[in-house]
Parts: C-alpha cells; structure tokens; sequence
C-alpha cells in the first residue's frame, strides 16, 4: 500500500502520525506544533476552493496548506472517530 | 527596567492565545509603559506591581511557540532570555510560563523548554474556565510535583488568582529540575559542548546547542551571529559530531520535539482527567462551521467587513460634527478677542484650521482600532487569514499577510509592524511595501473632502447606494488591487520565492475583553494625536508662514478684500513656489494650490486637508463667517479664468486616486526603513508609489474628462 499523507485524509476521518518528511524550519514547525508520530489528527475541512485545510490535535485547531499536509504522513485508525464525524 | 534597580525583572511568556496580555493587564493594572527594543519596532511592554513592598517588574514577551524561534517576534522572545544584552536587557530573576489549561499538551511544549533555562519559573495555569468547561480535570498539585515549579490557576479577565501569582512570583526561587532528557549520546555531547562555560551559561548553553543542531542548511539562521563567533571550540565540534550522527539516523529535526511530547505525554496523562463531552469543543466546531466554511464563511466576511466600513464611515458622524463645531467655535472665539494680524491669521489659520482639519478624523480611527481589535481578541482575524490565504496564494503570499494588510486600513504602521510574525524576509517584505497602498485613515479626511466637494450628491444603482459612497468604495478597492499587482509583480522579480508556508493554530473563540480593547483603542489614538500635535502642527504653522509672508503691504489698498488675498497668496513664497511648478501638476488637472498643497502634505497625507484649509482660508476671505472647507474649495476658481470652478469631478477624482497610491507619509517610510535596517526599502517604496500616484492620477483625468464631456 503505498504511503498515506494528511493531505489525503477525508473529511472527519482520524489518522496517527508516522512522519514528518523533509528536515527544514517548516518540518521542525510541524513537529513542534504537536505533529509527532503517535499523535492522533482529524482532518474537519477545508478553506474556499479548498485550499488550506483545517486539522483537528490535541484538543487545538490547526490550518495547513496541502503542501504542508503532504509532508506529514499518517496511518488511519481501525475505528474511525463516529462521534466527531455526527457533530460535524 | 535600569541598572540600579532592584525590583524583581520577570519576563512573561506563553504560547499565542493564552491571554497572556489579559493577565499582564490584571497584574499590573495601569502601571505600565509601550517602549521598543532596541533596533527593532517590536513593542516591548512593561508594567510594574508591588507584592508585599517587593516591586515586581514584568515585562510581556509576544507570545511564540518555541523557543527555536520561527519568526522575528519570536526571536525577541528568545534574545531576552538567552542573551538579555542584545535586547538590551538584564537577565531575567523569574519566568512566568502562562498555560492554556484548556490546550495543555501544547502549551507544555515551550514549558519544558523554559524550564530547562535555570531561571526559577512559575507556572500560571490560565482557562480553566474553559478547561472545566471541556470537563478537563487538571490536578494542579500533582502537575506542580510534575514540573517542579509552583503553578497558580489564574483568570486574567476576570482578575482571579492575581494575588496568588504575584506571591508565587515574588517568593519564587526554584528553579526546575526534573526536565525532559534526550538520548545518551545527545545529552553526551551536550554536556561536552558545555564543558568550558561557567555554571550558570551552562542552562542556555543547552538550549543554544539545542537550537544549533535542529537548525538546517536550508533555513535562513536565526541565531544571532555574535553569540555563534563566540562559542568555544569544544563547542562547535561536539555540535557537528551530533549532527553527524542524527542525520545518519534521520532524526535531527524531530529527537526534540518527539523527546518532549514524550515526556508531556506521561504527564499529562497522570495529571489530566478529561470528560467525554468536550463542550468548549462543541461550540467552537459549532462557530466555525459557520465562520471558516467556504460559502457562509466568505459571507460572514464581507459582511463583517462591510460592518467594519459602515461603522467607520457612519457612527462617526455625530463625534466629527461635534470636533468640528468646537474648533469653528474656537476659531471664532479668537477672532473675537484677537485684533487682524499677524498673531490672529497664525491661530485662526494656521493652527486651529491646521489641527482641527485633523483631529476630526480621531473618532473615525478609534471606531476602526476598536473593531479590529474585537476581531483579533474574538480569535475571528486568524479565521480571516485562514479565508484569506487562497487568494493571497494566488500572488505568491500567504493568509498571514492579510492582517497587516487589514491593519494597514487603519494605519500603515501597526500594518508595517504586524508583518513581523510573517516568517520568510521576503514574504515579509513584499507584505510591508504593499500594505501603504491600502487605504488607511489619514486619506479618510482627503476622500471624505474631495468627495464632499466635487462628486454631486446623488443615488445610483437603483437608489441603493448613493455617487458619493461609490467613489469611496472605489477608491478603497483602488488601493486593494493595485497592492495584489504589485505583490505579484515584487514575488516576480525583485522578491523572488516559494509561495510561503501557511501553518497556523485557529484559536479557540474567546468572549472579547472591552477594557483590554478600549487600552489598545486609546493607546493608537493617543499616538495620533501625539502626531497631529507635533509633526502635522509644525507643518501647517510652516505652511502659513510661506503663504503669509512676505507681506506687501500698501500697494493693494484700492482693490477689494478677495483681490487683495488672492495676490498676496501668489505673491508669497508658498505661491511663487506653486507656480513654478504648476507644469508638472497641470496635466492632472490641478492649479497651483492644489500642487502646492500636495507637495506640502508629504510628511504625512492628512496635512493635506490643514493645508488646504490654510491656503483656501488665505486666498478666500469673501465670507467673515467661515463656511467650511468644502464650500472654500466649491467656490474656488482658476486664476486665469474666474468663471471656470477648479474642483470639478474629474479634478477630484484625480487628486482621490493620487491621494490613493501615493507614498505620502514621513512615518509609514521611518517605520520601513526601522522594520528592514536599511534606506533601500522606504526609498523604493517612495519612488514606486509616487510613480504610479502620478501616472494614475494622470489616466483618470484624461479618461474621466473625456468620457464626462462626451
């Protein structure tokens, strides 16, 4: 299978954290921001013409472009989160 | 904060939205001062308290994520506590770390960064409201164990835990111990690194390191170049040996932050019991299903902006009519206690008319401070951003440069100022040439004149909106798209780059604090005035002076009084000057007054109104009742052909979409030249927005006198 990105995520679909590719500023900014593998992420929508997009971790809102979100990939849970998806 | 002071010197810092500012206000009320740091315009605000006869001096950090600094105002942050000399501070005797109870996962991050610094630190645990709202429990105890510092839970709008953070600031003395460790072979080389510096560097000297080896190639480097020439070599070769040995395991960038989650993690979940319903959640994914959506969104945004615009230009009015009948009254005052002369024309004239042409527009940049500062302390102006960036992508921008573009409505320079959070230098810079386009307060009082005189009162559209208002608007989205070329054209070719990254945090919406608004609101229009009382007086009393002298008494007595004001105001140094330029100005439509008045209004645009209310009530004294500008300017007439009216529409349109485009202000360029360390940036911006004022002006006499008489 090949590898899944944040920019891939459907809407109010949840996935954990693999990586975070390429060693720049901008990766070292995800990382901080609470993108570490492990960390459970919900994707909950997107800007006009959709672009950025807005993720839900840690309890926070965060928005990202695509571009951005590409760096960041991620592995989808087995239960997708019912609840979020129902309030959205 | 000075050398022989010895109160405390604590630094406040947190996370963005933390309401870090509201806790500043409630600890030290209106004890406290707007300075700069040093070679930066970045504001640096210190308030002072005492606790128990012990004086706490606090300074508020702006608020940054990391203490790997991202972006300028981040790294003033940084300086203060790393090197407190470049920020020309002195080490700092407290930390206070200022958490978001609500988002405490993240908000710990740059919490265990701090406390690995050696300074003894206090932890404010800040929303808990919202936090027990979400039905968060938080045991402050055990999170306190956990850190090894005090926590206090504080709530600066409502004024709750202040005594106690103060007590817990005062008596604070512990400095961490307990702190996030990394791999052996990082702490290994670390403590090499460090083995030369005296002990209490050797905190920062971790954190240096730290910063040191995240930092890659590719990144312009942040780190201050007098600290780097300055490490040991013990230092420099153990740095390069870990960043070996990271990058052959590919984790250079991410051991911190995956070490430090790490530690968070566990004790966060020893400390932290959360609910099921998370209600503060709800409602915010409730509002921004409303606000950030991509169709009810974009409409909430124009309808807030068109609230923002109607407020301004509307709710105003009964306050500038009230500023305005005041001076007329004053200005007739002193005509009546005065006798005609030199003293009575200075006063009436030049200072009254001067001043009062621009103190009226106070109310106007209150109302227009006030609503942006609802949006930003509502958490509304980063979903704008997040709205925004799409079409700020388009021209190689990011949604971040929109708030100091909309700032930039109000005035260039807290505009040119917020641009500091935009990271890449030339984002940042495209940002700051571009935000003196957008229309800001002080050409208000030209718009609002000029219409006022020139553009006949009347309903278009249907009678839904009338001429008058149209011209505004257009001149507001003059401004708009001219900036979008430019920015696309900067990013093409001088400013060259990647369109920039957007990665922001969407702030959980908070209920607005009036009093911290209103501060702000009073504080922007005390810089005003400041300004209309010291560099637009100084100009329009200059201005008088060069249209009132020299006198030429005696030779005049047998014309009328009109006739005799008119030759003495072409006569004067301010005439004669006018008419020798008068060719240049001619092809836009303009005598020599309205030359002369623009050339006179370069240090700042809003002088433009003094002048001209200095000039018109020279050149016209017909009518002893003042009448008011615009009746001055309605009745004004060539000089060469006394039936042909200067201000007609496309005369006033001409000077509108000059006044629109023109870099007519001596601040917006100081601030330029401060924000970019260099005279290259104001003196393009001069040359380029004086080039196209001209050029535009020109085209929209030619065309509107065209299409007019046709």
């Amino acid at each position: 299978m090949p590898p899944l990105f944040l920019s891939d995520l459907r809407r109010s679909s949840a996935a954990n954290v693999v990586a975070v590719h390429e060693a720049d500023g901008v990766s070292l900014r995800l990382l901080e921001m609470g993108l570490v593998p492990g960390t459970q992420v919900t994707r909950v929508g997107s800007g006009p013409l959709g672009d950025p997009l807005e993720f839900e971790l840690l309890g926070f809102s965060l928005s990202l472009r695509k571009a951005e979100a590409r760096r960041v990939e991620v592995q989808v849970m087995q239960e997708v989160c019912e609840k979020d998806a129902s309030q959205r | 904060m000075n050398e022989n002071d010895k109160s405390l010197r604590v630094a406040l810092l947190g996370n963005p939205n933390t309401g870090k500012s509201s806790l500043f206000n409630a600890l030290v009320g209106g004890q406290q001062q707007v300075g700069n740091y040093p070679g930066a315009t970045i504001e640096k605000f210190v308030g002072r308290c005492t606790h128990e006869g012990r004086e706490l001096a606090i300074i508020d950090l702006p608020g940054l994520y990391s203490l790997n600094p991202a972006s300028p105002d981040e790294q003033i942050a940084v300086d203060v506590l790393l090197t407190p000399n470049v920020a020309d501070m002195q080490v700092m005797d407290v930390v206070v770390c200022v958490l978001d109870a609500s988002n405490l996962v993240r908000n710990l991050y740059l919490t265990t960064q701090v406390l690995e610094l050696g300074i003894p630190a206090v932890v404010a645990l800040n929303m808990m409201d919202i936090a027990t709202q979400a039905k968060t429990a938080i045991d402050v105890e055990q999170l306190s164990a956990a850190l090894g510092v005090p926590v206090v839970v504080t709530h600066g709008s409502r004024k709750q835990g202040i005594v106690e953070l103060r007590s817990a600031i005062a008596s604070a003395a512990v400095v961490a111990t307990t702190t996030v460790t990394f791999s052996e072979s990082v702490e290994a080389a670390i403590a090499s690194a460090t083995t030369a510096t005296a002990a209490p560097a050797v905190a920062c000297q971790r954190r240096r390191f730290l910063n040191e080896l995240a930092l890659s190639t590719d990144v312009e480097s942040c780190v201050d170049e007098q600290v780097e020439s300055k490490q040991t070599s013990e230092f420099n070769a153990a740095l390069d040996l870990c960043k070996q040995q990271l990058d052959a395991a590919g984790d250079r960038i991410s051991m911190e932050p995956i070490a430090r989650y790490a530690w968070i993690n566990q004790v966060v979940s020893s400390v932290v019991e959360r609910g099921d319903t998370d209600h503060s959640l709800v409602r915010r994914r409730w509002l921004d299903r409303v606000l950030i959506h991509p169709f009810s969104g974009s409409l909430v945004f124009l309808a807030m902006l068109t609230l923002l615009f109607q407020a301004v230009f509307s709710w105003s009015g009964p306050a500038m009519d009230l500023i305005g009948t005041l001076f007329q009254w004053l200005g007739s005052g002193v005509e009546s206690l005065i006798a005609e002369g030199i003293l009575r024309s200075l006063i009436v004239d030049g200072l009254i008319a001067g001043i009062g042409g621009v103190v009226i527009f106070l109310p106007q940049i209150l109302i227009l401070f006030f609503f942006i500062g609802l949006m930003e302390d509502f958490g509304y102006m980063a979903r704008a951003a997040y709205l925004m960036d799409n079409i700020m992508s388009k021209v190689g921008l990011s949604g971040k440069s929109f708030i100091p573009l909309l700032s930039s409505f109000a005035c260039a320079i807290p505009g040119i100022m917020a641009a500091r959070s935009i990271k890449n230098r030339n984002d940042r810079l495209a940002t700051m040439l571009i935000a003196p386009l957008m229309s800001c307060s002080a050409r208000l009082p030209v718009y609002i004149l000029l219409t006022a005189a020139c553009i006949p009162e009347r309903r278009v559209l249907g009678g839904w909106i009338s001429q008058q208002a149209l011209v505004l608007l257009s001149m507001y989205s003059l401004g708009i798209v001219v900036a979008i070329c430019v920015a696309w054209i900067l990013k093409k070719t001088i400013l060259k780059g990647e369109t920039p990254v957007f990665v922001m945090e969407l702030p959980s919406f908070k209920m607005p604090s009036v009093s911290i608004v209103s501060r702000k609101m009073f504080q922007q229009g005390m810089d005003f005035v400041k300004q209309a009382g010291t560099l637009i007086l100084a100009c329009t009393v200059l201005i008088w002076a060069l249209a009132y002298f020299p006198r030429s008494e005696g030779t005049m007595e047998q014309l009328s009084a009109t006739q005799t004001s008119g030759i003495q105001l072409r006569n004067s140094y301010l005439g004669r000057a006018g008419q020798a330029i008068e060719p240049v100005v001619r092809p836009l439509g303009w005598d020599w007054k309205i030359g002369i008045a623009v050339l006179a209004s370069f240090p700042a645009r809003e002088v433009v109104v003094g002048t001209m209310g200095v000039i018109y009530n020279l050149g016209d004294q017909e009518d002893e009742a003042s009448v008011g500008l615009r009746d001055h300017l309605r009745n004004a007439r060539w000089d060469d052909d006394p039936t042909k009216p200067v201000f007609t529409v496309p005369v006033g349109l001409s000077i509108m979409v000059f006044f629109a485009l023109c870099a007519q202000c001596v601040s917006t360029l100081a601030v330029l030249k401060k924000e970019t360390q260099s005279w290259r940036w104001p003196l393009f911006t001069f040359v380029y927005m004086t080039v196209l004022a001209y050029v535009a002006a020109w085209v929209t006499f030619v065309v509107a006198s065209s299409s007019l008489t046709v």
